[in-house]
């Protein structure tokens, strides 16, 4: 350790410093819409899951079977190296060759259609929590199965799942730093990239970590706010005053 | 036999027992009474040690609860407690929780334990379900049980703190029996409870509380009827039109 | 495009040899993970302040952090802390260990305090000590309270192994990956190690769901 050549300036030379910048755009582009198609799939996963319907709960489980039992890193490789072989010899070399930031898309697809189903789960928790009554509920009133879902259970599931979204949120940033396999210069290939060159790991590790633990930090506080703001009265239980 | 002298606790700023003096004599019933809320399973739990207090002084058999060099773990084996919710451990069945005590504190021999347990279920009508896991028992037979438990230890006195307040109607019955019984046999006992039919059954002498205070402390007839604060009166009042 | 299965047949020795490390890599990382996660908890739960900040800053840091930043940090930095390298494997180890007990002491701490204060009372009342009520009462209970819940962990770390890919441990993904570039047959490979895994962890699942209605309080 003594021979260790510290250089903190290294965070802040040129091009270092547009790399590790470009590095977090790319980690936050790849988790923000990921996320975004984590979110969609995820609430047809977890109505798909409590439908009446069996054949729409088997398939939404089959999907939520596969995603959960498959290590994340195992299914970016199946979308990037095997899919475009499945396809159609035009569509797999699009995907192969044509698509621009083929494997920020890769990366994208991996990880919402992977965090989907834990999304899909928790949805579909906070669901089977209130339905019961719920549900009866609505449609006596002449609502049909599609407005339950739409006016009632769904607003009140995402709701009161808040809290886990959230640390789904977090972990689908964490996971994005797996987008570095296939070749996406996100934050933490940067930061590697940048220490294999210069020898100044520890300096440029430390700074990957301030910035991960900072955005979970703020992701978690603000969703902590939203939270009480969107917290239904009596929905979720106020610890129990002890005499 | 138990002696609390001036006992003062507080939570944080707001206090929660304001100088309280009582006394329960060797094979005295006592029953702890009052509103929600006016310390009276704080002061019990005071007794054997299960909340610490400030100032004052509480002593058992000559043995100073609050005073730190007192081994609390030998003073409590000598002490029984019910409590409200019957705490009765859900790994271990009806006779593994009887047991459990007798073998690790007192050191007793396992099959010497389970027979006296097994005497000690059938004392109080639960013989049949020894083999029972608390969640496959009633209310009320799990708080016969959590009683069996208690005497298991061979008691000196026995707490109860709202030992029915849990149970459904028709199983308080059969708890209140027990309860009797062990106090026709002379055992030393203090009962948080609201069930003044008890109370006026069994009790040599009752203790009103409210607000963390002490208010009154007479034998039974005087308590119900005489009661000297308006307080009692009107708890009395509202507690038997039930 | 045709699956070739004899060449994946041929090359099960090879692979068997790759899931070999995995495995050794799943079971350490458990039993140490487990260990250090233990005490974390303890440490958390001690009601000695230094401690309890300590172990809480601990498991919040490691939660907010990629596995993988954690496994180039400790690749990077335990050599040069050491003076000597220590390979993949053991850097994987540490990385390991070092995150999933920040995971296991949760899961532990939360088991313990499921535990409802009423339960320590009946112990401590009927004259057991502090720590004959956590080992008769509290810990028999908490234990089965959570052991669904660290057995789902212990299948999230045995899909997590996968990520030593990145510091070039020949573990089953390395095997799989090393035959099917040479050969050119990915999709047969990776095919296969996605099936594996699949089975193994859903299997795995299905065992934790019956134990969890067997052994419910």
């Amino acid at each position: 350790m003594q021979h260790y050549a510290w250089n903190w300036g290294i965070l802040v030379t040129q091009p270092y410093v547009f790399w590790i910048l470009s590095g977090l755009l790319w980690t936050m582009l790849v988790a923000l819409a990921g996320w975004v198609l984590a979110l969609a799939l995820g609430s047809i996963l977890g109505v798909a899951r409590t439908v009446p319907n069996r054949v729409v709960r088997a398939l939404a489980a089959a999907y939520v079977e596969y995603f959960r039992n498959v290590p994340l890193l195992v299914q970016i490789f199946l979308w990037y190296f095997v899919l475009p072989e499945l396809l159609p010899e035009g569509a797999g070399r699009w995907l192969k060759r044509d698509l621009p930031n083929a494997e920020f898309w890769t990366a994208v697809l991996s990880l919402g259609t992977y965090t989907a189903c834990r999304v899909g789960e928790t949805l579909r928790a906070g669901i089977e929590s209130i339905s019961r009554g719920q549900t009866s509920a609505g449609l006596s009133s002449g609502l049909t199965m599609a407005q339950v879902y739409g006016y009632i259970l769904l607003p009140v599931a995402y709701r009161v799942t808040v809290p886990a979204l959230t640390s789904e949120f977090i972990n689908i940033f964490k996971n994005s730093a797996l987008a570095l396999t296939i070749g996406v210069l996100e934050l933490t290939s940067r930061t590697r990239q940048i220490a294999e060159f210069t020898y100044n790991a520890i300096e440029l590790f430390t700074c990957a970590t301030v910035i991960y633990a900072l955005i979970s930090l703020v992701v978690t506080y603000a969703m902590r706010i939203a939270e009480s703001r969107a917290r239904l009265p009596g929905m979720i239980a106020s610890q129990p005053t002890d005499a | 036999m138990i002696a609390i002298d001036k006992v003062s606790k507080w939570y944080g700023r707001t206090q929660v027992l304001a100088d309280c003096t009582t006394a329960v004599a060797r094979g005295e019933v006592v029953v702890v009474c009052g509103p929600s809320g006016s310390g009276k399973s704080t002061l019990i739990k005071c007794v054997n040690g299960l909340e610490p207090f400030q100032q004052g002084s509480i002593t058992v058999d000559g043995v100073s609860v609050g005073d730190k060099a007192t081994k609390l773990a030998k003073l409590r084996a000598r002490i029984g407690m019910v409590f409200q919710s019957f705490e009765l451990y859900p790994h271990m069945t009806a006779t593994e929780n009887i047991t459990l005590a007798p073998i690790k504190v007192l050191g007793r021999d396992r099959v010497e334990a389970v027979a006296r347990a097994h005497a000690l279920l059938e004392r109080v009508g639960m013989r049949e379900f020894a083999d029972r896991y608390p969640a496959n028992l009633s209310g009320g037979q799990q708080q016969r049980v959590a009683i069996a438990r208690a005497l298991a230890m061979e008691p000196i006195a026995m707490l109860f703190d709202e030992p029915t307040s849990a149970l459904d109607p028709e199983t308080i019955t059969e708890v209140l029996d027990a309860m009797m019984a062990l106090a026709q046999d002379g055992m030393t006992m203090i009962v948080v409870t609201h069930e003044m039919g008890f109370a006026s059954k069994v009790a040599h002498r009752v203790v009103f509380m409210d607000g963390g205070r002490i208010v009154e402390d007479a034998p039974k007839a005087e308590f119900f009827d005489r009661p000297h604060s308006p307080r009692a009166q009107a708890f009395l009042s509202k507690i038997l039109r039930h | 495009m045709r699956i070739d299965i004899p060449f994946i047949v041929d090359h099960l020795p090879l692979l068997w040899q790759g899931m070999k490390v995995t495995l050794l890599l799943t079971l350490l990382g458990i039993v140490l993970g487990i260990a250090l996660g233990a005490l974390l908890a303890i440490a958390r739960l001690s009601g000695i302040r230094p401690l309890t900040v300590a172990a809480a800053a601990y498991v919040d840091l490691f939660r907010l952090l990629p596995l993988l930043l954690i496994i180039f940090w400790v690749y990077f930095l335990l050599p040069l802390w050491l003076g000597r390298p220590i390979g993949g494997f053991y850097s994987a180890l540490v990385s390991f260990v070092l995150y999933e007990a920040a995971y296991f002491s949760e899961i532990i701490r939360s088991g313990i305090l499921g535990i409802r204060r009423g339960q320590i009372n009946a112990g401590l009342a009927s004259g057991l000590s502090y720590a004959g009520t956590m080992r008769h009462i509290v810990l028999p209970q908490a234990l089965r309270n959570m052991l669904p819940v660290l057995l789902v962990q212990c299948i999230n770390l045995f899909k997590s192994t996968s990520l030593v890919y990145v510091v070039g441990v020949n573990d089953f993904l390395m095997a799989a990956d090393v035959i099917g570039t040479k050969d050119n047959r990915l999709i047969e490979m990776y095919g296969f190690v996605a099936l594996v895994y699949f089975t193994a962890c859903f299997l795995a699942s299905l065992a934790v769901n019956r134990l969890q209605r067997r052994y419910a309080l």
